[in-house]
């Protein structure tokens, strides 16, 4: 796992972060069972205060539960994934529209270039 | 599975109020104020010479202050304090003529809260053989011994002072990780002092930055992050630049 500690995001929430990506890209699927946060504390050698947080984070989130005995599962729920992968699509085109925006430009030229972008293999395949 | 507090509503582990410390020729701690919340690992960052040392003896109970007040686990600390903290001091503090079994079975006898099965189970961790003279330890091989001494007891206060000077680094990965395993964030308190940052940072929730005997920063890791937008290595350099 990679953490950034100079990253603006606190790391519960870096951490949160990794799971979502771990299912969106199919590393972790619905119903898995993730490691304790103990476990997960010693694996990554980050404070288990933190990774408790960042448990909670994800149960509050609707991400894990917990089952009494058994353990931290991924949420057995099948439009989890879909969930998710719109909530990170989202925050992926939010960031770029707002780094267009701080270079000063405008939303119609914005729209131009990502066009341009997007189908440029087409065009020229 | 208990359910766990918020960090912010913990109980006060230690409290110093308005501590100084003078020895004959130095002034070594200046009106330290200071509360640290049970349940939390706690790294105390300085240079050296800025008073680490000097802080983690006085909750130990070995020196006290010349004026202020400190109050550890809800009482002045003094000797018997031995009971309540584990004290890894800075020093050499193991007979280098008893093996690596020999140190562990000799410790044992001192500490009613002596925990074996960790002992044990934290020499195979740290792969440390057990039959070993502790002369003929590396250095390394000697700071894991003296962390496994520290973190077998069962108290709820334990003072690391430089768990990680002149360590190589393999061993120092080792003694995170077990400080991180064995830490029970329910009922103990670790506070560790450093000098290396980097690799200990994931290890903090508070961070205590010293400097000449003053507290120059003392906040949650989080929190410093967030209000220097770096990692606490980073404000290291801006602190003691």
């Amino acid at each position: 796992m990679e953490l950034d500690f100079n990253s603006p995001k606190p790391i519960y929430l870096q951490m949160v972060d990794e799971v979502k990506k771990a299912l969106a890209r199919g590393e972790l699927s619905p119903g898995d069972k993730i490691p304790s946060h103990k476990e997960r504390a010693h694996i990554s050698k980050v404070n288990p205060n933190t990774v408790q947080r960042a448990y909670q984070e994800m149960e509050r989130e609707g991400l894990t539960e917990t089952l009494r005995g058994q353990g931290t599962f991924i949420k057995n729920d099948p439009t989890l994934l879909v969930q998710i992968r719109s909530e990170m699509a989202q925050a992926a085109v939010k960031n770029f529209i707002e780094e267009m925006r701080g270079l000063g430009i405008e939303p119609e030229e914005t729209e131009r270039i990502l066009r341009s972008q997007l189908y440029k293999g087409n065009e020229g395949g | 599975m208990s359910m766990s507090m918020s960090m912010e509503d913990r109980e006060i582990m230690i409290e110093l109020k308005g501590i100084n410390k003078h020895y004959l020729l130095k002034q070594a701690l200046t009106g330290i104020d200071l509360q640290i919340r049970k349940g939390s690992i706690v790294g105390l960052l300085g240079p050296n010479g800025s008073g680490k040392s000097t802080l983690l003896k006085m909750m130990a109970g070995l020196i006290y202050p010349t004026s202020g007040s400190i109050r550890v686990n809800g009482r002045e600390p003094d000797v018997r304090n031995k009971q309540h903290i584990a004290y890894l001091p800075e020093i050499d503090n193991l007979y280098g003529w008893m093996t690596v079994k020999e140190t562990l079975r000799f410790l044992s006898g001192f500490y009613s809260d002596w925990q074996a099965d960790k002992a044990a189970e934290m020499l195979q961790t740290m792969e440390l053989g057990e039959n070993q003279k502790v002369r003929n330890l590396s250095k390394g091989m000697r700071a894991r011994l003296k962390l496994i001494a520290a973190l077998s007891r069962k108290v709820p206060l334990v003072l690391l002072d430089e768990p990680f000077s002149g360590i190589d680094p393999p061993s120092r990965s080792k003694i995170i990780r077990s400080i991180i395993q064995e830490f029970q964030s329910d009922e103990q308190t670790i506070l560790l002092s450093t000098h290396s940052v980097g690799e200990s940072e994931p290890m903090f929730d508070d961070v205590i930055f010293l400097h000449s005997g003053r507290i120059k920063l003392f906040d949650s890791a989080e929190n410093l992050r967030e209000n220097f937008g770096c990692s606490l290595e980073n404000i290291w350099e801006k602190v003691y630049a």
